[in-house]
């Protein structure tokens, strides 16, 4: 680690800390305490009639529901995906571990037009759910289809390394000693991963929930149906009500700082967790 | 670190599972896991990137060329690289002093920096864009003055260059300071001891030992200014020709339903993400190939 002599002899920690300070401040800081200052311009009334109107309720109930389902799908079939990456090989492996990134690197508005091509009515998917009456696009499970694509990468990352990183040496040791395979899974590995897992699922859950461009084309946006919470403060801007989109957008802040905070409690036990186990 | 740790089990990969009985999985299990994560990959991630492109070309050659080469998508196209060529190096430099204070020395609050660094990822981009045009719109803050100057921030280029800059805030940052914690600083010192500047030590040594870290930054950071949706439109305005950058072009046309010109633009932005995860695992390689001395103790 950096030691704490390396003060005395390297330089620049004055100008670096600086430019660190001052950019943070002008461009993240300062700009996100103007939701909480505008929001304090509304009286309490005013402000809980805002953040507690029919649609805004249903908006929470959607994008907060719609996320923490999109997660928990990721959270199993991302730990099946690092699972297989890790333990097994079969072919075209290195290319289906880069393409897990995808939804990292490509415009939330290309991909929310090509899952809405997939699953409109004429889509390449939902031409064939139509005749059995599943509807995909233009309802909540449109929202959770896109909130499972934007949300996988986060869980593949983070139980991947976790799961490069155990040993065999557990396994056998649990096997020698008499355990079946699947005792060895669920009282061997799995409680080793379960930090990364959880860190992974907060992470998915919390992108979700601020989640936009990928949404709102596949979503149909109808008031109290299929609106997401950003979307009511994109309209409530529209319409000129700042003070209402910013009530709105102070919730959202709210809530997404405590999910940050625990994040950072969760991937602290990650890491301890695993100091602990090597 | 344990970040470090992968580089080495890579080298033996599955083989050291799949060759032990006790972690072994039996041949029911395999495929049924197989099938499960893998049908998932192909459902989730693998069919809309064809999707993207299948679509683009459903019309053929001429409406893909043609889409590109109208003066909306190249003004967007324009639009685009230029608010990123302007976002991306801000950034970097921003991104190289956060990783210097916060990996080369320790003082109070450095744990609370390191989480005000990661914020932007946790807001959502549209209140992204709304806190500029809070600042800087008509009803905003500063909006009656700059309307006394005639400058134009939000709707115009200068708001979409900031909403571009608070999404892609913490990537280059987070990318390096891991990597320059891993390496520690008894390399600089020992630089600084024979003689060399504070600024010689950066680009002779740390730089040099930080290039593939910093690559992969800023060509994530470059790929996420591109494709931003969200916070730009908010402060873009939509103008046609004018404030329209890339991805607002592709919903601007998927709305009019000219969906093989929406994802003629998109399949651009989308061989910008196939570049984007080539170079990763390219930069990966190259790490694995050229092992770093910041595993020596």
């Amino acid at each position: 680690m950096a030691g704490h002599s390396s003060r005395k002899v390297l330089p620049g920690f004055d100008l670096t800390l600086g430019v660190t300070v001052v950019y943070l401040s002008l461009i993240v800081l300062i700009p996100l305490c103007a939701v909480f200052i505008k929001t304090a311009s509304l009286s309490l009334e005013q402000l809980w009639n805002t953040i507690s109107a029919p649609r805004a309720v249903a908006s929470y109930r959607l994008s907060f529901g719609t996320s923490l389902l999109a997660a928990a799908v990721n959270a199993v079939f991302g730990f099946i995906l690092a699972w297989v990456l890790v333990r097994y090989s079969f072919p075209g492996k290195k290319q289906v571990d880069a393409l897990i990134d995808l939804p990292f690197a490509l415009p939330t508005a290309v991909a929310g037009i090509a899952l809405t091509a997939i699953y409109a009515k004429n889509g390449w998917i939902g031409q064939h759910l139509e005749p059995l009456g599943i509807k995909i696009a233009f309802t909540p499970t449109g929202v959770l289809v896109a909130l499972i694509f934007i949300g996988l990468p986060f869980v593949v990352r983070t139980v991947q390394p976790v799961l490069e990183d155990l040993d065999a040496e557990y396994e056998e040791a649990a096997a020698s000693l008499g355990a079946t395979r699947w005792q060895t899974v669920t009282r061997v590995v799995l409680p080793a991963v379960l930090p990364a897992l959880t860190t992974g699922f907060a992470l998915a859950f919390a992108r979700g929930v601020g989640e936009y461009g990928s949404v709102i084309f596949i979503a149909g946006n109808m008031p109290l149906i299929s609106e997401i919470t950003p979307l009511i403060i994109i309209t409530k801007l529209e319409q000129y009500d700042y003070a209402g989109a910013t009530a709105i957008a102070a919730v959202m802040l709210v809530i997404s700082f405590a999910l940050l905070l625990i994040i950072n409690l969760l991937q602290a036990w990650s890491a301890r967790h695993g100091r602990r186990a090597t | 670190m344990a970040g470090n740790v992968t580089s080495s089990f890579a080298a033996t990969g599955s083989a050291r599972f799949e060759n032990r009985s006790a972690t072994r999985d039996s041949g029911a299990v395999r495929i049924i896991l197989l099938a499960l994560g893998l049908g998932f990959f192909a459902l989730f991630l693998l069919l809309p990137l064809i999707v993207v492109f299948a679509e683009a070309f459903r019309k053929g050659f001429d409406t893909y060329w043609a889409a590109l080469f109208d003066p909306d998508a190249l003004s967007a196209i324009r639009l685009t690289l230029i608010a990123a060529a302007i976002a991306v190096p801000l950034n970097l430099v921003f991104g190289v002093s956060a990783a210097w204070a916060i990996a080369k020395y320790d003082f109070r609050g450095k744990a609370l920096l390191t989480t005000l660094i990661d914020l932007p990822f946790s807001v959502s981009p549209v209140i992204a864009g709304l806190i500029y045009v809070l600042i800087f719109g008509a009803q905003g803050w500063f909006g009656p003055t700059l309307a006394g100057y005639d400058i134009k921030i939000i709707f115009a280029l200068p708001g979409i260059v900031l909403a571009t800059i608070f999404v892609t805030f913490p990537f280059i940052a987070r990318e390096l300071i891991p990597l320059m914690e891993a390496q520690g600083s008894d390399e600089e010192e020992a630089a600084i001891v024979l003689g060399a500047s504070g600024w010689q030590a950066f680009w002779r040594v740390t730089l040099p030992n930080i290039k593939w870290g910093l690559l992969y930054g800023v060509i994530l950071c470059n790929a996420r200014a591109m494709g931003e949706f969200g916070a730009v439109s908010v402060v873009s305005g939509h103008i046609r020709g004018l404030t329209n950058t890339m991805p607002l072009h592709v919903e601007i046309l998927y709305n009019e339903y000219q969906f093989a010109a929406a994802f003629a633009v998109a399949s651009l932005l989308a061989l910008l993400a196939l570049f984007t995860l080539a170079m990763k695992s390219f930069i990966e390689w190259q790490a694995r190939r050229t092992p770093e001395k910041e595993i020596q103790p």
